[in-house]
């Protein structure tokens, strides 16, 4: 087991340096000088050298990969160039709403999707079974922006019980704030959640069909016995899969969502800055991003091992 | 009253016929076969004893297990009774596990859930130790993938009788062991009816395993019972045409055309392979494991060549590396002078036939195609590649015809008369029978060995045949090689190895293997049905 965790843990860091110099990479030949953007179209010519030095851009390309991934290490990930305020203190509100709005979202998926995955699966070609199907169809195909603004109608134009949009803060208080998530983390759940129940059945499904199961039911295990303490572990590889995906997905990806609730996240963040050129930001943002879909993967790696032991031995 | 009481049992899987009037009985401390060849039902009717039939099931009649009627009882007192009164013991030990539980605690679930009053712990203890897997030997905290075959089919057969069933059902409980696991599973068997007085119905296609542990045969066609009896009496005296059929294909024989031989073909000299083992500490040089142990051996053209051993013996390493499909790490293997390795043109001058008549074709081609891929190597043209299927075809009992069809329309038998032709086409040098007959009925087994002795007379094949069947290895191998832990240990003309053997494991190998008793004079088998 540890020799497979300090495995993972390399391939851990191998791919965030990778990632990083593809990311400095991609953003230094994005076209558009931050510093002309900043002093708008009659800077002088002195005044943009001068900025320019000010903000480091002078510097060989190695000079500023090495200082943004020493600065990034120790915490520090540079001024914006937009609003002159570190990055890190930007990204650090920023935080506090999409990794919330993110792990609501999750769980509300997994809630939904564990028990209506297991039901269909237990209901295999029945009534029950058609009927859930059918619903994870539509919650594939409908758009997430679409279905979040007919949540806005109902329940906050018409029944009132919500707010439209906008973000309460944690300092208003813990259930205020995830009052104002509630919304925004139904439209982004739903889909995944109707993703992670077809997984979850069609894992479940190739289970119940190996031979440990038959023997689980020769042991004297009824139908839902045998599914519970020797189906569901098994069937659980391919929903961590899927469940990892999901979250890097939900951290980066809510900017849609983002958009119509009026939600102060990092996806607006990310956008926002590309529009500005804010190179800083939009680089350290994804950054961020990517370090959190391999910190994920790496968690899920980890949990593969828990849950099979044959992953533990093998290398 | 008996045990077991199976009367005029029909069954019926979404309209198609299985099981036809099936009638039989069975007494506490009596070993019970059901022998029959795939198709025949016998696997269902174990699972209509237990009463885990698919949901698309129709039953009629009525199965008495101590007294009740299965049929009759609800789905939550058959919980109670399956695997508490009634066990069953399958046949594939490699998936019957849990892979992500420890063998310890599968065990303790049955007692837990059958005998709550009892400790779960010491009860899987107790039972592990009587299939022969003590604590102090076999940790139970070790999970299935831990564990060899015969081992995990002993964890199996542990939660079959934790709770002490009074009837257990084994459905083909050795077929995919080797001969000296099986030995010691039938003992276990053996020893654990005559200890417990349990009631053992035990479902096999291979007839020398019944003649060995059954107290009385069923045998099974078709979904009906054809003939019924004492096992010494009804092998000695099938009066059933099938029976007689099914026996005379178990213990067939063909015999091979005398070819003389010229000259070696395969020569395979001093050959060793080493898988690295991954390392277990850091900065550790990698251990090796030796697979294949400085083998030596020639094949002269014209001769037929069996290879038996256990699995693990490293035949199929041996195998790959005189296709050329493995590297070898010493040594070396030429076919008529020419290294194996390197090159294509030396792949076309030898062919394999494989086990699974199933797995091995492309379902989505037809025939022609599947057969003539052999021919992608060489640059045969068109007319001759279309003149050799029609040829062929008929060579291994199908016809021209059949070039158009895809491979679901064939049998089994049909498949690996396939699997012969498209080795065939190209006219090897060399053909690798790889476990070829040993996935097939008796009957189809004996139409392909009639098959492959034709092919020889033929088309004077020369083939390197690998088997763990001895018997097969017997009646069409001129010369056999044993190999054990890599190391070939006994070679020499197939009759002499195997009735006079002389080297420790050939004699154990032979030991194991359970035999059909010798059919009785013609004058017995000629008399007429009473």
């Amino acid at each position: 087991m540890l020799r497979y965790t300090l495995k993972r843990l390399a391939s851990l860091l191998i791919s965030l340096a990778i990632a990083s110099l593809v990311i400095f990479a991609v953003i230094e030949v994005a076209p558009g000088d931050p510093a002309a953007f900043m002093l708008g179209l009659n800077a002088q010519e002195d005044t943009l050298a001068a900025l320019r030095a000010e903000l480091g851009l002078d510097q060989s390309k190695l000079q500023r990969y090495l200082a943004w991934v020493s600065g990034m290490v120790q915490g520090d990930f540079g001024t914006s160039y937009q609003y002159r305020t570190p990055v890190s203190e930007m990204i650090a509100d920023r935080l506090w709403v999409s990794l919330p709005l993110a792990l609501y979202a999750l769980a509300l998926s997994t809630l939904i999707a564990f028990p209506a995955g297991i039901y269909a699966a237990s209901r295999r070609g029945k009534t029950g079974d058609v009927a859930v199907m059918s619903a994870t169809q539509l919650g594939v195909a409908i758009p997430n922006f679409w279905f979040a603004m007919m949540l806005v109608l109902v329940f906050a134009i018409n029944l009132r019980w919500f707010g439209a949009g906008g973000f309460a803060g944690w300092d208003k208080g813990f259930w205020a704030a995830l009052k104002s998530l509630t919304l925004p983390a139904i439209a982004l759940a739903l889909p995944q959640a109707a993703i992670l129940a077809r997984v979850m059945r069609s894992a479940l499904l190739d289970v119940l069909g190996e031979d440990f199961m038959r023997t689980a039911r020769a042991k004297g295990l009824s139908r839902a016995q045998a599914l519970r303490r020797h189906g569901l572990r098994n069937a659980l590889i391919p929903v961590l899969t899927i469940l990892g995906l999901q979250f890097s997905f939900l951290l980066a990806g809510g900017i849609i969502i983002e958009q119509v609730f009026y939600l102060p996240g990092l996806g607006r963040l990310i956008f926002q800055s590309i529009s500005a050129r804010d190179l800083i930001v939009v680089e350290s943002v994804t950054m961020l991003l990517v370090f959190a879909v391999i910190v994920v993967n790496f968690t899920v790696d980890l949990a593969y091992a828990i849950v099979d032991p044959r992953l533990r031995q093998r290398q | 009253m008996s045990l077991l009481s199976i009367q005029s049992l029909s069954l019926n899987i979404s309209g198609a016929p299985i099981l036809d009037d099936v009638s039989l009985d069975l007494e506490a401390g009596e070993i019970v076969a059901i022998t029959g060849e795939s198709g025949s039902g016998k696997s269902m009717t174990a699972f209509s004893i237990m009463q885990l039939l698919p949901d698309e099931a129709e039953l009629c009649g009525a199965v008495h297990v101590s007294g009740q009627d299965v049929t009759q009882l609800p789905e939550a007192t058959l919980c109670t009774l399956r695997g508490n009164a009634i066990s069953m013991v399958f046949q594939e030990p490699m998936t019957a596990l849990n892979p992500v539980q420890t063998i310890g605690a599968q065990v303790a679930e049955t007692v837990h859930l059958h005998r709550p009053d009892l400790n779960a712990k010491t009860e899987s203890v107790r039972a592990l130790t009587r299939v022969g897997l003590p604590p102090d030997q076999v940790s139970h905290n070790k999970y299935p993938h831990q564990l060899s075959g015969g081992q995990r089919q002993r964890v199996v057969i542990a939660i079959a009788i934790a709770c002490g069933p009074a009837l257990l059902i084994a459905d083909e409980p050795t077929t995919a062991l080797d001969v000296t696991t099986q030995a010691q599973i039938l003992d276990l068997l053996r020893q654990l009816v005559r200890e417990n007085g349990m009631g053992l119905l035990m479902i096999t296609h291979d007839l020398a395993v019944v003649a060995e542990m059954a107290d009385r045969i069923i045998v099974m066609n078709r979904g009906q019972v054809v003939e019924a009896g004492q096992t010494a009496p009804l092998l000695a005296a099938p009066q059933h045409p099938y029976t007689r059929a099914l026996l005379t294909a178990s213990s067939h024989n063909v015999t091979l055309p005398e070819t003389g031989t010229n000259g070696p073909l395969l020569q395979v000299n001093g050959v060793v392979r080493d898988y690295v083992l991954p390392r277990t500490k850091l900065f550790q040089t990698p251990g090796h494991f030796r697979a294949v142990d400085h083998v030596s051996f020639d094949i002269a053209r014209g001769e037929r060549v069996g290879l038996v051993g256990e699995s693990g013996c490293g035949k199929s390493t041996l195998t790959r590396a005189i296709l050329g499909l493995e590297p070898i790490q010493g040594g070396q293997i030429t076919l008529g002078g020419q290294p194996v390795i390197g090159g294509l043109n030396i792949r076309q001058r030898m062919q394999v036939v494989f086990q699974d008549p199933y797995g091995s074709f492309n379902p989505r081609h037809r025939v022609a195609r599947l057969i003539t891929e052999p021919f992608h190597l060489s640059d045969t043209p068109q007319s001759e590649r279309d003149a050799r299927v029609g040829e062929t075809l008929t060579a291994v009992g199908l016809s021209p015809e059949d070039a158009g069809k895809y491979p679901h329309q064939f049998s089994g038998g049909q498949r690996q008369r396939l699997a012969i032709a498209r080795a065939l086409i190209t006219r090897p040098e060399l053909v690798i029978f790889d476990e070829a007959v040993s996935a097939l009925d008796v009957s189809v087994r004996a139409q392909i060995l009639d098959l492959i002795a034709d092919l020889c007379a033929q088309y004077h094949l020369t083939y390197l045949f690998i088997s763990h069947d001895l018997n097969v290895v017997r009646t069409v191998t001129d010369r056999v090689l044993v190999m054990q832990s890599g190391r070939i240990v006994e070679a020499g003309q197939t009759a002499q190895v195997l009735s006079s053997p002389q080297h420790p494991y050939t004699q154990k190998l032979l030991d194991a293997a359970p035999v059909l008793p010798p059919p009785q004079g013609e004058i017995d088998a000629q008399r007429p049905l009473v």
